[in-house]
């Protein structure tokens, strides 16, 4: 089986994620959506690793699942915090530093 | 400390020949002089310490006021004895107060120049103010503001003396415009009344016309001199061009102060003032201000025939003007204002008529100063008697009832109409016959300003009996007092009668004691220069035709005013009647001329300020503004669409960089 497929299938599950982030309001698909970057450029390190023969790719894909596991934390902190003041969770509402 | 300095400088006089052929050597008296600066002073300083001290002098105030003023005469006597004492070729006295503007090439000392024309002047103002300060302190009893109108006619006292003794025309302006000043705060002495502070405004910005002829003479002056010292500018015997020029700027000046034509129109609003301040400054002293600088100016007018024939036309058009207006006018104070204007006319008159005027201008000047202000004084103990009523078609009758106001104006009305022996006759007449006189050997400059004197003999003799007439002789027409109560006129207090009858001796006796053995000519001969001239009639035909004309209009004016009824309603009248009830409409022409294109001026000028200069500035500030505006809408505040943007932005980085690269 030829290496770039998992290119595209990571480019594909990257594509979704996008999509997902900039059409979903709610906070947690949102979140979701970013998760599935992540994990797709993940796909995609460990996917040139292979390719160069080399373990650099699968050491930055360790890096980025540290950093998204601090980043989920934060960003579900976030987003309890907001919805206890708000009620709401959808994006669209958290606008206040505009104007 | 200057100032002290300035006194110490003042106590050792300086002799000076600067207007004379002989240098004075001789310093016997001269320590008196050295009083000179103490009669600007003076009354200076109460003016200072009532207006200062306020309130607290408000008990003696007004006495304060008096010594000043009579301090101020006491002094002017004792240099005029003195200088009495001096050859006729020595009187002329500069006294030195210390350097005042030394810039470059200017270098100027504060200096007094004491010599008969200022004398005579010192003396007038001095003595018929005094009277005046006496007479003010009972017609201003009721007013609470009495020592604040004691403080602005102490300082105009100061203003007017430094004017006449300036030995510079920079000093003098400097007088100039205090007397301008002095007459502003007290033509509005009433301001919380609209009207008088209008007047008062009305008064000081047609003086600041002249003032700017003034200040464009200064600039000749120097431009071409090198000096604005009388010693400098006098003798410097300048082409004719330059002294025209500086000429007609001295007429602007003149004609703003003295009430001319065609600046003439604030006089007559400036009777809103209290009536002594009608007397002091608006007929005997201030306004015949003009009639000092011309004649003060002498070897510039002399050098310049053109200026002086604009100045001798001025004089006759307000002499005719001031004397039509004057027969139309029911208010007994407008009806003396348009004569003053009137009889300043005569002594612009005289003082263009060149050398053989000069004298004759400064007489009728100061026997004018002695009827006038005793009328006007008797104008005010009239008002005091009637409750401030002014309309004369509300008086008549009152002779029976106010003697001495009634002797003592009786004596001010036959000195202004011209009968012999009372003073105006001596200076009037004089003024008549040297009008009469070819001037350049063209006889038409005689026959049309002798005539023009000569009708307005007849024409003076008709108002001042007009007025005379309604005020004091025929059947009351008294109005209601303003409370609703019944008129009843009173004599004044002594502390008013006692100024009036002094300025009736004045009106009776003065110009014969002046004229006798030419006393006043041989007097103020070595300063202005006089010469004689042969008039176009013999002299006895012109006063016989002038007689003619002044009896003329007394009959006129006795069948129309003191015989028959005179209606208390004003009758429509002719048009010329009404032209002369509005001023001949001055207000109007200089409302059409002057200040309605000024207003447009000033609209268009705001106009252009606000859409060229505030419409760039905005404009240029609103740029930002519209940038920021457009831009704002980009900031959505949706998190989802700066997502959008950012992976846009990626994609067509990633792009781009893949294209550069293969």
């Amino acid at each position: 089986m030829s290496l770039v497929n998992y290119l595209v299938l990571s480019a594909i599950l990257f594509s979704l994620g996008a999509t997902t982030v900039l059409l979903r309001r709610n906070a947690i698909i949102v979140f979701m959506g970013v998760e599935l970057m992540l994990n797709a450029s993940n796909l995609a390190l460990v996917t040139f690793s292979r390719m160069h023969g080399n373990l650099t790719g699968q050491v930055l894909a360790f890096f980025v699942m540290v950093v998204a596991a601090a980043e989920v934390v934060v960003g579900l902190a976030v987003i309890i915090a907001i919805f206890r003041t708000r009620k709401s969770a959808s994006v669209d509402d958290v606008n206040l530093l505009k104007s | 400390m200057h100032t002290l300095t300035a006194f110490a400088a003042a106590l050792h006089t300086v002799p000076a020949a600067a207007i004379g052929p002989a240098g004075d050597t001789d310093l016997s008296g001269a320590g008196v002089y050295a009083l000179a600066p103490a009669l600007i002073v003076v009354p200076l300083l109460s003016a200072a310490v009532l207006l200062l001290l306020g309130r607290r002098t408000d008990r003696w105030g007004h006495w304060l006021g008096v010594l000043a003023s009579g301090a101020s005469f006491v002094a002017a006597a004792a240099v005029f004895l003195a200088m009495l004492g001096r050859p006729s070729d020595q009187r002329v006295i500069d006294v030195n107060l210390g350097d005042w503007i030394n810039a470059g090439a200017f270098d100027l000392h504060a200096g007094i120049r004491v010599d008969p024309l200022s004398m005579t002047f010192v003396l007038l103002v001095t003595f018929v103010g005094t009277l005046i300060h006496v007479y003010s302190v009972a017609y201003m009893e009721h007013d609470t503001d009495r020592r604040r109108f004691f403080a602005y006619l102490n300082l105009f006292v100061a203003a007017m003396l430094t004017l006449v003794l300036a030995n510079s025309y920079l000093l003098l302006f400097f007088g100039w415009e205090g007397v301008g000043l002095a007459s502003y705060l007290l033509i509005g002495f009433w301001n919380h009344n609209t009207p008088y502070a209008v007047a008062a405004k009305k008064a000081f910005v047609a003086n600041r016309v002249g003032d700017v002829g003034l200040v464009i003479a200064l600039g000749l002056m120097f431009s071409h001199f090198g000096s604005v010292s009388f010693a400098t500018v006098l003798n410097a015997h300048p082409s004719e061009g330059v002294a025209t020029a500086i000429g007609l700027m001295l007429l602007l000046a003149a004609c703003g102060k003295s009430a001319q034509f065609p600046l003439q129109s604030w006089l007559g609003d400036a009777m809103a003032g209290p009536t002594p301040v009608s007397a002091l400054i608006h007929a005997a002293t201030m306004v015949t201000a003009g009639v000092y600088l011309i004649v003060r100016s002498a070897p510039i007018f002399n050098a310049a025939p053109d200026a002086q024939l604009v100045v001798v036309v001025v004089g006759a058009i307000t002499l005719l003007f001031g004397a039509i207006v004057g027969c139309a006018k029911d208010d007994i104070k407008k009806a003396l204002a348009a004569s003053t204007m009137s009889q300043i006319g005569y002594m612009i008159l005289a003082a263009g008529l060149g050398p053989i005027g000069y004298v004759f201008a400064i007489f009728h000047l100061v026997t004018h100063g002695f009827f006038k202000a005793g009328m006007f004084l008797g104008a005010g103990s009239v008002m005091h008697g009637m409750d401030d009523q002014v309309d004369m078609r509300n008086f008549g009758g009152l002779g029976r009832y106010m003697k001495i106001t009634y002797f003592t104006f009786m004596a001010g009305w036959l000195a202004i109409l011209g009968i012999p022996p009372f003073s105006g006759y001596f200076s009037k007449d004089k003024i008549i016959e040297a009008a009469f006189v070819p001037q350049n050997g063209e006889d038409w400059r005689a026959w049309v300003f002798g005539g023009v004197a000569l009708i307005g003999a007849g024409i003076t003799a008709f108002y001042m009996s007009r007025l005379f007439f309604m005020t004091f002789e025929g059947q009351k027409r008294w109005s209601k007092k303003r409370d609703g109560g019944d008129q009843h006129p009173h004599e004044a207090p002594r502390l008013m009668t006692w100024p009036m009858i002094v300025l009736a001796f004045g009106s009776v006796f003065a110009g014969m004691i002046l004229a006798s053995g030419s006393r006043f000519v041989d007097w103020l001969e070595p300063v202005t220069g006089h010469t004689e001239g042969d008039p176009v009639l013999p002299t006895w035909v012109l006063i016989a035709l002038t007689l003619a004309a002044v009896v003329v209009g007394l009959v006129l004016a006795w069948r129309r005013y003191a015989i028959s009824t005179v209606p208390v309603v004003p009758p429509v009248g002719t048009l010329l009647t009404r032209a002369a009830r509005v001023d001949l409409y001055q207000d109007s022409v200089n409302n059409g001329l002057l200040v309605e294109p000024g207003k447009h001026l000033t609209r268009s000028l705001v106009y252009a300020d606000r859409a060229g200069v505030d419409g760039t500035v905005v404009g240029i500030s609103r740029l930002p503004v519209g940038i920021g505006e457009v831009t704002r809408k980009i900031q959505t505040g949706f998190v989802r669409s700066y997502a959008a943007s950012m992976l846009v932005g990626l994609v067509v980085l990633v792009v781009v960089v893949l294209a550069v690269q293969s």
